[in-house]
């Protein structure tokens, strides 16, 4: 008999006031036992809705059948055979969009936790698995991608499991892209992505860090070099500002700056030396995961008060429920509806506040969501030290402008066919936010496998 | 892994290096710069490259023993090695279909400045330099100067060289006394470099000008190094480091470049602490 409780087995995390001012993984994972109990709500249902709404395709009730049988090496190897990075998607998919959306479970109470499940199976095998060397027979093929994140990375892996002799070429100094420098610790522990990482090494993926493209090398020259094809996944990290009178004050971060300083520098730790200001009013400008990063790592930070400033409803709020609800568990404070118009400094041009104005919803835009209007008059001001904008990244033009016959769109996607992800140029294929724009991790590594296997085609087309 | 080839003092705070770094060395123009981090635990910060050898493959950086990432990097000997070492960044500067230009450094800006000195000379123009420094004592690249261009003035802000007076100061006498320069470039501190740019502009001279805010990554990605050029944003790792210095918002700049002052103050004197303390245990 299944488990008919209607609601999800609770998880372990750590307590809102303790969690919110350290910087260790706020959800602790599943026991043996609790992941059992979960497994069970699943009703193994033929026509497995759930599947079909997972970019990927994991096989949820084979992997979660596994579980229930205490088989969980074998739900581990079970999961990996669609998806590459379990313990990160586990932990950072939006899975309430997507494969727990489509569960039946999830019609009369809550769906089964599928991510949970799955982070539970990636968590047990990196304690407990041992991952075995295999090293696919090379193939005699060279092909390089660009930009290590989990589009590239993906696409790495396999094309490494076929054979081919995969060269990642990341600018920064550490791979991961955005699981490295964007989301915070507290949410994707690092050492997770590492041991990623390090398995597609042990596959034989060579990284070489500390490679901007576009200005080392050139794509044409990486042709030169004798690799055949060529990934782009170089992701949307330019941050936009919002053009308001203050932004250059001291005081005012991209998210991507704040986040970085923390995440991928590390300068929460004494013993790192890149400095961070300790801010002590904060807000945060956006309503998305970024947003919420931000405004969780001002807390752990020390600031003793952390706003998010959006100019849209709750409901409009394109965050995970999770994280939104984690967020207001920690006390950062919403306001809702607010849009920032300036930023006022003091003398030494450091943030003093913020002056928002305030937004109702007006009619319904193109794409379906009211569109907010400001409401003249109503401005005021929240008194902050630090102002983080959180309002979005598009693709770096590196890439583009040094790639002729590279085509992009207005937004500066590069543009593909999207079954093939092939670009506008003969070899070159590009999959993740470079193409999409700011997406999910998991959208990103499916658009790396079908690259990967397009390239393989693509390749052994031409002997 | 970038290994140190040589290494040579250039006065008690300046120090040139040349590190092997082939896939840079064939790539870098003037103008542009690196992004190193010592170890593990550093910061990455920017240096120009300030000479580069394609067939050696080695880049050269000229550094100014300012806080704890510089005092860190000059601890370094001849073969060893620089943990990360990223570039070329930025755009190469521009320099072409000039006839007379004076290119004007202050103290450490001099190892940028003079390279520039070169590549203008180089394309045809005849040279102006002008060198500032506080003192006799810590003037350097003098030879190095005096080669790339057709005239060499050197300041001291205490005269203790024979010469006193600020390099604007220089600067302006050459252009009273009708130098007609269709180009100043000034690369030096801050203020050094807004006080040539409000000299210049009573001539409606152009003035290049290399900006120099605080970077993290120096590929576009962080926004940290943003400044105002001309009432429009622009981040200085990608669409510079080179800007028309009449445009650029200096006061804004010289702000944002304070941001971490305290905490780069005490970073830096902790370490010297720390250095004492294992020198007087050894
Ligand atoms: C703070 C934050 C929180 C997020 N939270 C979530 C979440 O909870 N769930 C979720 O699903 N998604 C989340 N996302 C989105 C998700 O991280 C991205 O959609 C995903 O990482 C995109 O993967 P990618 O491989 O396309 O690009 P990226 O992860 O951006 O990786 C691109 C890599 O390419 C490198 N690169 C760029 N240019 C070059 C070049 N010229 N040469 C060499 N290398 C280059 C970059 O340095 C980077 O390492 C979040 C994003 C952010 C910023
Ligand atoms: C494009 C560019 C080219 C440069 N070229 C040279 C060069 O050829 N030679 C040279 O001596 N210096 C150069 N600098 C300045 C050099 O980067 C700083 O002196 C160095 O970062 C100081 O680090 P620190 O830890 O030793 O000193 P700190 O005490 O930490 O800092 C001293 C000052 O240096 C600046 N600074 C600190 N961190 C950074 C950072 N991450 N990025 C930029 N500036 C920072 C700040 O104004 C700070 O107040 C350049 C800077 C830029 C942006
Ligand atoms: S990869 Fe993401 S969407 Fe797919 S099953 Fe796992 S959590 Fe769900
Ligand atoms: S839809 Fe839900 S209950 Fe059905 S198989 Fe998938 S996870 Fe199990
Ligand atoms: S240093 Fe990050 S954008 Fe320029
Ligand atoms: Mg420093």
């Amino acid at each position: 008999m299944p488990n008919m409780n209607p609601k999800k087995t609770p998880i372990p995390e750590q307590e809102p006031n303790v969690r919110n001012k350290n910087f260790e993984e706020v959800s602790l994972g599943y026991t043996e036992a609790m992941a059992k109990e979960e497994a069970e709500r699943c009703l193994h249902c033929k026509n497995q809705p759930c599947v079909s709404g997972c970019p990927v395709g994991v096989h949820i009730p084979d992997f979660i059948r596994h579980i229930s049988e205490g088989d969980m090496e074998g739900a581990y190897q079970t999961i990996k055979l669609t998806n590459s990075l379990p313990a990160v998607c586990g932990r950072v998919c939006p899975q309430e969009n997507q494969c727990e959306h489509n569960c039946v479970r999830g019609i009369k109470g809550e769906p089964v936790g599928i991510g949970r499940l799955e982070r539970f199976a990636a968590d047990w095998h990196i304690k407990n698995g041992k991952d075995e060397e295999f090293h696919a027979e090379h193939n005699g093929h060279k092909v390089a991608v660009i930009g290590a994140g989990p589009a590239g990375l993906t696409c790495a892996g396999d094309l490494a499991a076929k054979g081919y002799s995969v060269t990642v070429f990341e600018a920064l100094h550490a791979a991961g892209g955005v699981l490295m420098y964007g989301i915070p610790q507290f949410r994707l522990p690092k050492e997770i992505v590492q041991k990623e990482i390090d398995a597609l090494k042990q596959k034989g993926v060579e990284i070489k860090t500390d490679m901007v493209i576009g200005k080392v090398f050139s794509v044409d020259e990486l042709f030169d070099m004798g690799y055949e094809a060529v990934f782009v996944g170089t992701g949307a990290g330019l941050p936009s500002f919002m053009n308001i009178p203050g932004e250059s004050l001291v005081g005012v971060y991209s998210a991507n700056e704040f986040l970085t300083r923390v995440n991928l520098m590390k300068a929460y730790k004494p013993e790192y030396d890149t400095p961070m200001i300790e801010p002590k009013r904060v807000a945060v400008v956006g309503g998305g995961n970024v947003a919420m990063d931000a405004a969780r790592t001002s807390l752990r930070l020390g600031a003793e008060q952390v706003h998010i400033v959006y100019r849209r409803a709750e409901e409009q709020m394109p965050a995970r429920r999770e994280e939104v609800h984690h967020a207001k568990e920690e006390g950062v404070e919403f306001n809702l509806l607010c849009n920032p118009v300036a930023i006022h400094g003091d003398k030494d041009g450091k943030v003093e506040s913020i002056e928002c104005i305030r937004m109702e919803l007006g009619e319904a835009d193109a794409s379906g969501r009211r569109k907010p209007v400001p409401v003249e008059g109503s401005n005021f001001k929240i008194p902050v030290d630090c102002v983080v904008m959180a309002i979005g990244n598009s693709p770096n033009p590196l890439i583009r402008t040094t790639t002729e016959g590279l085509e992009a769109n207005q937004r500066g996607c590069i543009i593909v066919n999207e079954e093939t992800m092939r670009t506008s140029r003969e070899g070159v294929y590009a999959a993740g936010d470079a193409v999409s724009g700011a997406a999910t991790v998991i959208l990103a590594m499916g658009g790396g496998k079908d690259a990967a296997r397009s390239i393989d085609r693509y390749i052994q087309s031409k002997q | 892994m970038f290994s140190i080839i040589e290494k040579r003092k250039l006065n008690d705070s300046m120090t040139l290096m040349v590190v092997d770094a082939p896939y840079i060395a064939k790539k870098a123009k003037a103008g542009q710069f690196i992004i190193l981090r010592v170890n593990e635990y550093g910061e990455r910060i920017p240096l120009t490259i300030a000479d580069y050898d394609r067939e050696k493959g080695t880049v050269t950086i000229i550094y100014q023993i300012v806080g704890k990432t510089t005092i860190l990097l000059d601890q370094l000997k001849v073969g060893d090695a620089i943990l990360d070492f990223i570039g070329p960044l930025g755009k190469a500067s521009e320099l072409e279909g000039y006839h007379k230009a004076a290119v004007v450094g202050g103290g450490a800006g001099c190892a940028i400045a003079y390279p520039q000195a070169k590549a203008l000379h180089q394309l045809g123009a005849k040279v102006d330099m002008i060198a500032g420094f506080r003192n006799k004592d810590i003037i350097i690249l003098e030879d190095e100067m005096r080669a790339a261009s057709d005239s060499l003035t050197v300041m001291t802000d205490d005269g203790s060289n024979g010469n006193q007076g600020f390099v604007t100061d220089a600067l302006k006498k050459r252009i009273e006394e009708g130098a007609d320069y269709d180009l100043v470039v000034a690369i030096g501190p801050l203020v050094m470099m807004r006080a040539v740019c409000n000299l210049t502009k009573e001539y409606g001279i152009k003035t290049i000008v290399s900006m120099n805010p605080i970077m993290i990554d120096g590929t576009g990605m962080c926004g940290g190094c943003r400044l105002t050029v001309g009432g429009k944003t622009k981040f200085a790792c990608v669409d510079g480091p080179d800007f028309d210095g009449h445009e650029v918002d200096f006061d804004e700049t010289i702000k944002r470049s304070r941001t971490y002052a305290e905490m780069e103050k005490k970073a830096a004197h902790d370490y010297k602490c720390h250095l004492m303390e294992s020198v007087e245990n050894a």
